[in-house]
């Protein structure tokens, strides 16, 4: 009989266990926009440290995740590249309306491995090059961002001849990198830590501001570390990365 | 709602991009494949897995190692400069080798087997008739062969056709070069055109159930006893 009782005990208490840890340290499944990956792995671990709470991240294009989520995929928190993709996900009774806020304005940049090739918007103009570089001008609003720019510059029919289009940003920046495409338009972010090559700063007047906004989903509504993420997004530790990671921090959470 | 016409630039880049492949693989896998059921050497079962790697190896991996052998510091890079370009990604013929790669063990199996089949027997028949081993391989040993070629070349086909990560990584989705049907059902899923991407869906089963039911006919046809 005492045998029993103290099992049952034991196994009371590490349910009891079991139980006190989730409410403590919580996961959450977060999907991530492919250019925001390595300041995402960096908030996560913050996060971690500061909250216990573990963010579990996937990395993808906008698009992709967008369809997931519409096909009732885990994801609890979602943060895009852009901003239609999580609106749309709310109107859709996908996500939280209230939630939504822009986490970081990415920046758009020209990129050649080689450091003598990038000078300005003239490289695009005397196009020396046989390859550029851009994501789904579609599916991703830094092609988006691309094509606006090229064309803003008068530059766009020329060019066209010559894209290779990458399935995310992360695959533009790999024709790069690789050198198989001489130069192309990548995140600022991508080229955190990476002095190499050469650039040019696409000015901001010549595309539309890259807003890329979070979003909390229905799954995660009521899950305390999906939420926890989402204002940790929002916070001072999380600005200082989102910044040393080449975004622009949105003036409007600064004051919440 | 009509079908837009990328669909069918798509489609018919698919088409030629498999039959190159098919036709490069049958001229290529067809030695390999007879080395493969001749040879006595110990280590000719070490390049038989080397041909099958692709079965298991994810296309991701071929994918990267090939946009690293195509691209300017590889020796796709010098191939392509013969003809004044830097890299072969990005295009149709980097697509053709990567194919080649991706299907080889596709094509070469079934005519290793149906190789192996023939057994020493006919081509020491063919030998005692004064026919040279040139003449014994063409005469005998092909035809004997020929639903092993036919195997081969549905399935490399077909192969080509479903590749897809390969194709992502090294292709740049070029519309008329590079953008094949699997890439385009992609980027139609991307941009939620989810018409277009149901509709060339549709296509790819259709298309890998005929192919399968023709196997399928083919082997049993192959299994009937021969007169």
């Amino acid at each position: 009989m005492r045998v029993r009782h103290l099992l049952s005990l034991a196994f009371a208490s590490v349910l009891l266990c079991l139980a006190g840890a989730q409410a403590f340290a919580g996961q959450t499944n977060v999907a991530v926009a492919a250019n925001f990956t390595d300041a995402a792995k960096e908030i996560a671990a913050l996060f971690k440290q500061k909250t216990g709470h573990e963010a579990v991240l996937s990395f993808g294009s906008s698009g992709q995740f967008y369809t997931q989520i519409a096909q009732d995929a885990p994801f609890e928190v979602f943060l895009s590249a852009d901003t239609e993709r999580p609106a749309k996900l709310a109107t859709n009774g996908l996500a939280v309306p209230t939630s939504r806020f822009t986490f970081a304005i990415g920046k758009l940049v020209l990129w050649s491995k080689d450091p003598a090739l990038v000078k300005g918007k003239e490289t695009l103009s005397s196009a020396t090059f046989a390859k550029v570089s851009i994501c789904n001008p579609v599916a991703a609003p830094y092609g988006a961002a691309a094509v606006e720019a090229m064309k803003a510059l008068d530059v766009y029919d020329k060019l066209k001849p010559k894209f290779v289009e990458g399935a995310n940003i992360t695959q533009a920046y790999q024709f790069v990198a690789t050198g198989n495409a001489e130069v192309g338009f990548v995140a600022l972010s991508q080229l955190t830590g990476n002095p190499g090559g050469s650039r040019w700063m696409v000015p901001q007047n010549l595309y539309k501001p890259i807003r890329q906004d979070a979003v909390l989903l229905k799954k995660g509504a009521n899950n305390p570390a999906a939420v926890a993420f989402m204002s940790f997004l929002k916070g001072p530790e999380a600005r200082v990365i989102i910044e040393k990671y080449g975004y622009e921090f949105d003036s409007k959470n600064a004051t919440m | 709602m009509t079908v837009p016409p990328e669909i069918w630039v798509s489609i018919r880049l698919t088409i030629a991009l498999a039959t190159a492949t098919t036709v490069i693989l049958l001229i290529v896998g067809t030695p390999i494949a007879w080395w493969l059921s001749r040879s006595r050497r110990r280590w000719k079962e070490a390049v038989a897995a080397v041909v099958a790697l692709p079965l298991v190896l994810p296309p991701t991996v071929l994918g990267f190692y090939l946009l690293l052998l195509l691209g300017p510091q590889g020796p796709g890079g010098l191939i392509a400069g013969l003809w004044g370009g830097r890299t072969l990604a990005f295009t149709f013929e980097g697509l053709v080798i990567g194919s080649v790669i991706y299907s080889l063990p596709f094509v070469v199996q079934p005519i290793r087997n149906a190789f192996d089949a023939i057994g020493e027997r006919p081509l020491e028949v063919a030998a005692t008739l004064r026919a040279s081993p040139w003449q014994a391989f063409w005469t005998v040993a092909v035809p004997l062969a020929r639903p092993g070629f036919l195997t081969g070349a549905v399935l490399g086909f077909a192969h080509t056709v479903g590749e897809f990560g390969i194709v992502l990584m090294i292709g740049g989705s070029i519309p008329g070069k590079t953008k094949v049907l699997s890439v385009a059902i992609y980027d139609y899923v991307e941009t939620s055109q989810w018409f277009e991407a149901s509709i060339l869906s549709a296509v790819l089963v259709i298309f890998a159930f005929t192919v399968i039911v023709a196997m399928m006919m083919l082997d049993k046809r192959l299994a009937r006893p021969t007169a």
